[in-house]
Formats: C-alpha cells, sequence, structure tokens
C-alpha cells in the first residue's frame, strides 16, 4: 500500500519522544495495557522487551522481517503490503526506547522497502530516525535473534553463546531492540487506537488478532489475519475450506507439533489452548496434512532439511541432528524397530538444550511430535508397507518443485 | 551461595578432559560432548570443578554463581 493510501486509511501518528510529552513510558504503557506478545515465534511480552532497552546508551532497533521458516510467508506478505504499518510501528518503537537508527532486516523484497523508506523521506516523515534496509543470508538460523545481532555487527550470520542478551549488548556493542515484523504492525495499531480497541477482539488473556500462514491441503494458501480465540478450523474457512478429509495439522512451523485432525479441529487459536493441546503457536503457520499423505515421509524430509540448516558451530547440534533425521528416516522406511526407535527416543532428549540457538530444542520437538501423532503409521510401515515419497509435497521446503 | 557448570557449546571441541577430571558432574554424550550435572556443584567437588574449568583446553566450560 503506498504512503498516501496508508495515510488515508490509517491517519498519521505522534512521536512523544523518550522523556518527551507525557514521559518515556507512554506508549510502552500502552502496549503493555494492549496486552501484546511477539509474532516472531516466542511469544515474549513487548512491553518487556521494550523496557529493557529504554534508555540505555544509544540504542539500535531491529525489525526483525527475515522469516527463515521455509513454511512461513506472513512477514513477507507484510513488507510487501503494508511495509509503512511496519515502519511506522518501528519507528515509534525506536522512539519510545531513545534510539535513532533503525534496521530492517529482510530475506527478499529488499528494494520495495527501499522505496517505501524513500517515499517517507520524501513526505518529510521520520526526520529523527534514520532507517536502513539490509539483506539476510537465506539460512534458517541466520535471523535467529543473536544470529541476526552479529551478522548487522559484521560478521557472520551465526547464533552466539548467550548471555550477553541483544538488549545487553547488541549491534556493534550497543543495546538492540529486534521485534518481528507483524509486532510492529500491531504496535503501531496501538499507538494510534489505543489499548481498549486493540483489546476488542481475541480473548482477556489473548487480545488481539495474528496473522497466520495457512497452507497444505486448503482452497487458497496463503496468510491471513484472525482474531485470537476463534477455533483453528476457522483458518482452514479462511483460507477457501479443505480439499481433502483432514489427516493431521503442523502448527507453529517446522520447530511446532502435529495435532491429529480431531484435535486440531476443536482447539482454539491462542497460546494457552495449543499448548495444552500440546503444540505451540510459534510463527503462526498451519500446514494441513491430508489423508492421502504420508505423515512419516513428509516429516523425514523436513528433519532432514532441518539437520542441514545447523549452523555446524555446536557439536550435539551438528552431530545429533543428522543422527535423528537418519533415525527418523529408517523407521519411517522400515517401521517401528524397537532398537532405532529407543534410540532415537535417547537422542531427542540428548540434543535437547545444548546448543547456543534452540535450532536442536525446535527439530527435537518437531520429530518427537511426530513419533507421537504417526504412531499407528509407525505400526503400518513396520507390516512391510512405507509409503513413496510424495513427488509434490505438503510440506513445503526451499528449492522444491513446483506442483503444476 | 551456590555454583553450577555451564559449558559454551560453541567452544567446546569435545576433548573430554572435564569428565575425566570431575565424572561425579560430567559425562560425555555419544558424540563426546560433555553432559553436565544440573545440580549446584557440592562443596566436596568444588576443587575438582574449579580444575576442570582452569584445565579445559577451549575454556569452554564455566562456573556460574546463581
Amino acid at each position: 500500500m503506498p504512503l498516501g493510501e496508508h495515510l488515508d486509511r490509517h491517519g498519521g501518528f505522534l512521536l512523544r519522544g523518550f522523556g518527551g510529552d507525557g514521559g518515556p513510558t507512554m506508549l510502552i504503557d500502552s502496549v503493555e495495557r494492549a496486552g501484546l506478545t511477539g509474532h516472531g515465534g516466542a511469544g515474549f511480552p513487548t512491553a518487556r522487551k521494550l523496557r529493557a532497552v529504554a534508555g540505555r546508551r544509544r540504542p539500535v532497533m531491529v525489525v526483525n522481517a527475515a522469516e527463515g521458516e521455509p513454511a512461513s510467508r506472513k512477514d513477507a506478505v507484510l513488507m510487501l503490503t503494508r511495509p509503512h504499518l511496519v515502519l511506522d510501528g518501528a519507528v515509534l518503537a525506536a522512539d519510545a526506547v531513545g534510539a535513532r537508527e533503525v534496521i530492517v532486516a529482510v530475506h527478499a523484497g529488499l528494494s520495495s522497502v527501499q522505496a517505501a523508506i524513500s517515499q517517507r523521506q520524501t513526505a518529510g516523515m521520520d526526520t529523527t530516525i534514520s532507517i536502513k534496509v539490509v539483506q539476510v543470508p537465506p539460512a534458517y538460523v541466520a535471523s535467529e535473534e543473536s544470529a541476526l545481532v552479529r551478522f548487522l555487527s559484521g560478521a557472520p550470520a551465526l547464533p552466539t553463546f548467550t548471555p550477553p542478551r541483544p538488549y545487553e549488548r547488541g549491534v556493534n556493542g550497543r543495546s538492540t531492540l529486534v521485534q518481528n515484523a507483524e509486532t510492529l504492525a500491531h504496535l503501531a495499531l496501538i499507538a494510534r487506537h489505543g489499548d481498549q480497541w486493540f483489546r476488542s477482539v481475541g480473548t482477556p488473556t489473548a487480545p488481539g488478532s495474528l496473522l497466520m500462514t495457512v497452507a497444505g491441503a486448503v482452497q487458497r494458501p496463503g496468510v491471513y489475519e484472525l482474531a485470537f480465540g476463534v477455533p483453528l478450523s476457522a483458518a482452514f474457512d479462511a483460507a477457501g475450506g479443505l480439499t481433502e478429509p483432514l489427516q493431521a495439522v503442523l502448527v507453529g512451523g517446522y520447530f511446532g507439533a502435529w495435532l491429529p485432525a480431531e484435535t486440531a479441529l476443536s482447539v482454539r487459536l491462542t497460546p494457552a489452548d495449543l499448548v495444552a493441546a500440546g503444540a505451540a503457536l510459534g510463527a503462526g503457520v498451519l500446514l494441513a496434512l491430508p489423508e492421502s499423505a504420508c505423515g512419516l515421509a513428509e516429516s523425514q524430509r523436513v528433519a532432514s532439511w532441518l539437520a542441514g540448516q545447523s549452523a555446524g558451530q555446536c557439536g550435539p547440534c551438528t552431530l545429533g541432528l543428522p543422527a535423528i533425521a537418519e533415525d527418523l528416516a529408517v523407521l519411517s522406511r522400515s517401521g517401528n524397530t524397537a532398537n532405532v526407535r529407543n534410540r532415537l527416543e535417547r537422542r531427542l532428549r540428548l540434543v535437547e538444550g545444548r546448543g547456543a540457538c534452540h535450532h536442536p530444542d525446535g527439530t527435537a520437538r518437531f520429530v518427537a511430535s511426530t513419533l507421537q501423532t504417526f504412531a499407528a503409521d509407525l505400526a503400518r510401515h513396520r507390516r512391510g508397507n512405507p509409503c513413496p515419497e510424495s513427488r509434490y509435497p505438503v510440506l513445503p521446503l526451499p528449492g522444491d518443485p513446483r506442483r503444476p | 551461595m551456590s555454583a553450577r557448570l555451564r559449558v559454551n557449546p560453541i567452544m567446546c571441541q569435545a576433548h573430554g578432559l572435564c569428565a575425566e577430571l570431575v565424572p561425579e558432574l560430567i559425562g560425555l554424550d555419544e558424540w563426546g560432548y560433555p553432559l553436565l550435572s544440573p545440580e549446584p556443584v557440592p562443596p566436596a567437588l568444588m576443587e575438582y570443578a574449579r580444575r576442570a574449568v582452569a584445565d579445559c583446553p577451549t575454556l569452554a566450560l564455566l562456573l556460574t554463581e546463581d
């Protein structure tokens, strides 16, 4: 949406400034009352992140629009269609914490973000804050917070050992606020319309709305906005309904978990409801696996890819994930052989919490949920009926052939 | 005041020296990387824990105070 149309629809906004009119914490207080949490995957309360940086010496604001998750499209779509809402949020958040520099990190679409920034400069906006856009290498772990900060400091985009966390020592050693692009779009709307308005949709404990990438066996795969608290099935309705009977749903992306069809269709879309059902919202991905697909073959392909995405820095991740992916491949081919199954379960426990970042934990969670949800398939494969790998997999990976 | 062992997994190169020095608190996984006891280091083992931290060839082993 061009700047003029954007301002016609949403109106302008007022920067109050750190330490300016209404005190340094006016917007942060409003964000806290709104109950906004991060939409990048971890779901951390946004106001707490803002407060951790506010008032530190020369902080830096980083917009994380570089979604590494191959199944997620929400931030890319948001940057392409509503760049000014994200940039408004970035400028507002930067102003609220006293940052004078905003860095927008993207995987693709560099020129369209650049064009949006130029439009704002021409219109005389953002005079007190400089915005630049940076392209991040296309690796899964490159957009992990510490890897992003390291990359923006001129080093390779690899996760670092914490502490220090980015708010303590971030880009070039300066205190850094890293916020997901969608989170900032919500923040821009809270700044204009207030926290009560934000809470007019959603539930008391999960206020507001979220962007979801809905794909797999649906009529119109795409990115949809849903209110927190609606049934998960509403996301499939938004995507035009299912194309085939549903077998299971992968919730949250490739660090997420499978839910069997009946659980998935009845669960409500809130972080707490999903956790109670054994999943997590993650980056807001829903992948509908049809009855005709093999959950084991699909998951094994993703597990192998995840193993290959290890940054190669930490031993348990570098060596453990390929071993885990291979175990899952063996089980997927020849069924539930007890010794491989036991070894795999031991390895899943072994890698957890033993990387500098959460790559091994997320991969282990995904594989553990695969074993649980497709237990019946494991038994069937053991009886000598493995499924052929699909030519057009439901779970997308970079470089997949396109369905004609 | 209590202290726990922690490893920087990026620095660790699986030399395994630490597991030799304090087997009570440190085991090795199937790839030779250390598995640390999450419990506070007991006073009786503190001297050995400090020794393991000091002797780690890549300085990956840490003692963190709670």
